[in-house]
């Protein structure tokens, strides 16, 4: 039965992408890249990666399809058709799969307990979390309380970007926002 | 065997959205095949945690479903304001304006 939902999702994002690929109204694609984060975090709950699929939802299907939507709002809604040689995108994407996929080959089986990532520290942390942290999730006690400044420093740079980008848009809302000071001052 | 049967209905729920949001001529058809899609994701994770007995999936079920949410009135906002941050100000704008007027 798994092996059916995994073909299902990933025919799904198959058919996804080649739709992105062949539409020109770049409203569709926006929708359709979020049916792609959706289609993935469906297939990380079935590999049972529950946190990445959480993120990839959040990010993917949420924050990034505002994002470019507010993006697409300055710029044009139609793809322009393109410029350069289209058969040697393919070859270059052709070679990057190729090279992934040989990649894999060298790879641990899916869920082995042998895999070098379950030998390392993880059986040391599963070991001290209930008795140190007393949370049943280790990977929040990983990130939450023993990575805890490098979680906070990663907030710090994500709070820093997000005031960059909005003191870099605040331009466009200015104007409103003299009109409203002006009458204020009028009325005082 | 019923969330096996479940699974297949969702399975043809999808591809039925995926149709329309590929073709859908409108922007709004496109809108709605979205929110509908991930709707059925919602379902999925359900199906897929009792399929396996861990029920606990459900409570990451409901997030992605909260997130869902607030991803259409996002984008239905955007339609509206033709910006995100605007909106606001925008409506209150109009608003401090009509007050004074009145005034």
């Amino acid at each position: 039965m798994e092996a059916f939902i995994d073909i299902v999702l990933f025919g799904f994002l198959i058919l996804t992408a080649i739709a992105i690929m062949r539409l020109r109204n770049l409203f569709a694609v926006v929708m359709l890249s979020g049916v792609f984060s959706l289609l993935s975090a469906g297939l990380f709950v079935v590999m049972d990666a529950v946190d990445v699929a959480f993120t990839e939802a959040a990010v993917g299907a949420g924050i990034s399809t505002v994002l470019m939507l507010g993006t697409m709002a300055m710029t044009s809604r139609e793809e322009k058709p393109p410029v350069h040689n289209r058969l040697f995108s393919f070859a270059i994407a052709v070679i990057v799969g190729a090279a992934l996929i040989y990649g894999t080959t060298d790879m641990p089986p899916f869920g082995s307990p042998d895999a070098p990532a379950h030998q390392h520290v993880g059986p040391d942390y599963i070991e001290r979390t209930p008795k140190e942290i007393g949370v049943p999730n280790v990977v929040t006690a990983v990130l939450a309380s023993y990575r805890g400044f490098d979680t906070l420093g990663e907030v710090a740079v994500i709070f820093t970007a997000g005031i960059a980008v909005i003191v870099l848009l605040h331009g466009r809302t200015r104007p409103a926002r003299t009109a409203r000071a002006r009458k204020k001052e009028k009325d005082v | 065997m019923m969330f096996t049967a479940a699974m297949f209905a969702l399975a043809v729920a999808m591809l039925l959205v995926l149709v329309r949001l590929f073709a859908g001529p409108t922007l709004y058809d496109r809108v709605l095949a979205l929110n509908a899609f991930g709707t059925m994701t919602v379902l999925l994770i359900g199906v897929v945690g009792f399929m396996t007995e861990r029920p606990d999936f459900l409570d990451i079920a409901l997030l992605y479903a909260l997130i869902n949410f607030v991803g259409t009135i996002a984008i239905l906002k955007f339609f509206r304001y033709k910006d995100l941050g605007q909106g606001l100000a925008a409506s209150e704008e109009q608003n401090s304006l009509r007050d004074g007027g009145s005034q």
